[in-house]
């Protein structure tokens, strides 16, 4: 028995370190399911989403899906058994997170998606970067650093995300007949994988000048293999402007990074969490502006 | 009192479970209520079904790290059948036979092939995911449309989710295979000494065989759950299943050296990993610290199970 009474207290200890105070209030509470925190991007996003929270006096409660759809929708189901009052989704996957949207909309929760859209269930409205804009801005500065015809390698980001179909559409459009893609692989958002895809294309291609990366992590990636080779003159385009891409933008190694503004996104989907719960009208897709952060 | 005491001493993994529904309750009370627990036993009929799977297996003294792919594999063949206008019954059969035949050639590499189990499934967990991505193009397949196979995640019966039924039916069939039957005899002679196992003229590789399809199988079975859950299925889909499913084995008391253990303790592991996976969410805990409490319980379990 006593070591079931010691199991006992040691789980409970775990337990309330670990959730810290339990109180109620009154606030209304806004329900965050986060694609992954394993990213500083969706990180940032969080933050913005947990200060602007603060800020205009709301409760917030972020669930991590870990990239996994399964975990998504098991995420959205315990956020509607906290009876929250809206959920903010910042989907795995456009289309997997159909059925968390529909459990939502059955519960008559609102909900907002953050960055990835949904292709099914009713969502008030869409909060994103304009994401078509931003590869066409890499994709046409890339093209003024290599000269027409370079050798050109894409790092495309996880299948099926909205952000790998639009940032890839706008690169796309912009280098259309003008740039030679040697390969177009993808890295799933990874700095890992960029890093090992990058390096299979080096093995397997010669004259490469330049790398556009659908996002910071794969370029920072396919970066580390460039110099491992010790190959120069290759210009690395990201997407994100997280912290390290920044850093590396300005010492040189990284030629540009497209900058989302990840904060401003979750700040924004809780401003416009706001106007929902106070019955305003909102338009069904709100584009967040974008830039493009270039070596001095 | 002696008998309470005895019973509990037995029961380790229940008496854990029961209190963390308690702890967790008292610090939320929405934890309790009938939609949540309903949500819970939803979530975990998928983990569920694989860790019955994975319960012959390791008692067997066998491991199956492949399930995790046959999960991809199947749901991306059933998705694009399904697509591609195969009737949904022959779909669902063809994708059953498909799963128990992945699981077959685990079976044949370790009982024919003498390879180990550990060798032999981390292969075909690899060889399977390379598939899975070639098939699907590293893309997800979705937008199927089949009242049926939809049902099969999202319906329910008498107010049960249906894979929660599911989930009973298969734990009762699976109980009486394993303690009523020449092959549940013989599933423990092989794990607790394979030796004289032979000598007592059970056909070692035969038995090894069988365990590895039921393996397949029944993930076969949560890959269906899934896949209509979500109405898609995902390239990635699936990883990291097969030590969810080998925690909720252990956790049940279940001895990875084979030969001992109980699917009543497999059931209250399944539980013990919903209600704490549901239950940190509910509390409030984030994602990293939910997995060092999840490290820290597992490991306490065992401990304690290795004290007795």
């Amino acid at each position: 028995m006593k070591k079931f009474l010691s199991l006992t207290a040691i789980v409970a200890m775990l337990l309330v370190t670990v959730t810290g105070c339990f109180g109620k209030s009154d606030k209304k509470t806004i329900g965050l399911s986060i694609s992954t925190l394993n990213n500083p991007f969706f990180v940032d996003l969080k933050n913005g989403v947990e200060e602007q929270a603060e800020e205009l006096g709301f409760e917030v409660i972020v669930y991590d899906a870990q990239d996994e759809s399964s975990k998504e929708l098991s995420n959205v189901e315990d956020l509607i058994s906290k009876k929250v009052d809206i959920i903010i989704i910042n989907p795995t996957d456009s289309d997997a997170v159909g059925a968390a949207v529909k459990a939502a909309n059955e519960a008559k929760i609102p909900v907002i998606t953050v960055d990835r859209s949904a292709s099914e269930g009713d969502v008030v409205t869409h909060i994103a970067s304009d994401n078509v804009a931003g590869g066409k801005m890499a994709g046409e500065y890339l093209l003024e650093l290599v000269g027409e015809n370079g050798r050109v390698v894409e790092l495309e980001g996880i299948p099926g995300a909205s952000a790998t179909i639009d940032r890839g559409t706008g690169f796309n459009e912009a280098i259309k007949d003008k740039l030679n893609v040697v390969a177009k692989q993808t890295a799933e958002f990874n700095r890992e994988k960029g890093l090992n895809v990058m390096e299979n294309i080096i093995q397997a291609n010669e004259g490469i000048v330049g790398v556009f990366a659908h996002n910071d992590e794969m370029a920072l990636g396919a970066l580390a293999a460039i110099e491992a080779a010790e190959l120069e003159g290759i210009f690395v385009v990201g997407f994100d402007a997280t912290d390290d891409a920044v850093e590396a933008v300005n010492d040189g190694r990284m030629a540009a990074t497209v900058a989302q503004q990840p904060k401003l996104m979750g700040t924004m989907s809780v401003d416009y969490a706001k106007k929902i719960l106070n019955d305003e009208n909102v338009a069904a897709n709100i584009p967040v502006s974008l830039t493009l952060i270039k070596a001095e | 009192m002696n008998k309470v005491k005895d019973f509990l001493g037995k029961n380790t993994a229940l008496v854990g479970l029961i209190v963390l529904i308690l702890i967790i309750t008292v610090i939320d009370i929405n934890f309790i209520q009938i939609s949540n627990l309903s949500n819970v036993l939803r979530q975990v009929s998928i983990n569920g079904l694989i860790a019955l799977g994975m319960t012959f297996v390791i008692l067997t003294g066998g491991i199956d790290l492949s399930v995790g792919s046959i999960f991809a594999l199947t749901g991306a063949v059933l998705t694009k059948m399904l697509l591609s206008g195969v009737d949904p019954v022959i779909a669902i059969i063809l994708t059953l036979i498909l799963g128990a035949l992945l699981g077959l050639v685990n079976g044949v590499l370790i009982s024919y092939g003498k390879l180990q189990a550990f060798i032999a499934t981390l292969g075909t967990m690899t060889l399977y995911r390379g598939i899975t991505r070639v098939f699907m193009d590293g893309r997800p397949i979705t937008g199927f449309k089949s009242d049926l196979v939809n049902e099969i995640g999202r319906g329910y019966f008498l107010g049960i989710p249906i894979p929660t039924i599911i989930l009973i039916i298969a734990i009762i069939i699976v109980a009486f295979i394993l303690k009523k039957t020449i092959f549940g005899k013989e599933v423990y002679a092989v794990g607790g000494n394979e030796t004289a196992a032979r000598f007592s003229a059970i056909n070692i590789n035969r038995v090894k065989m069988k365990v590895y399809t039921i393996s397949g199988f029944l993930t076969t079975i949560a890959s269906i759950i899934l896949a209509s859950r979500l109405n898609s299925t995902q390239p990635n889909a699936g990883m990291g299943y097969e030590l969810d499913a080998i925690a909720a084995v252990v956790l049940g008391g279940t001895s990875l050296a084979g030969g001992r253990g109980r699917v009543f303790g497999t059931v209250v592991g399944i539980l013990i990993i919903g209600f704490l996976n549901n239950g940190l969410n509910i509390l409030g805990v984030t994602s990293f610290y939910q997995d060092v409490v999840k490290g820290v319980v597992i490991l306490l379990a065992v401990l304690i199970d290795r004290k007795k």
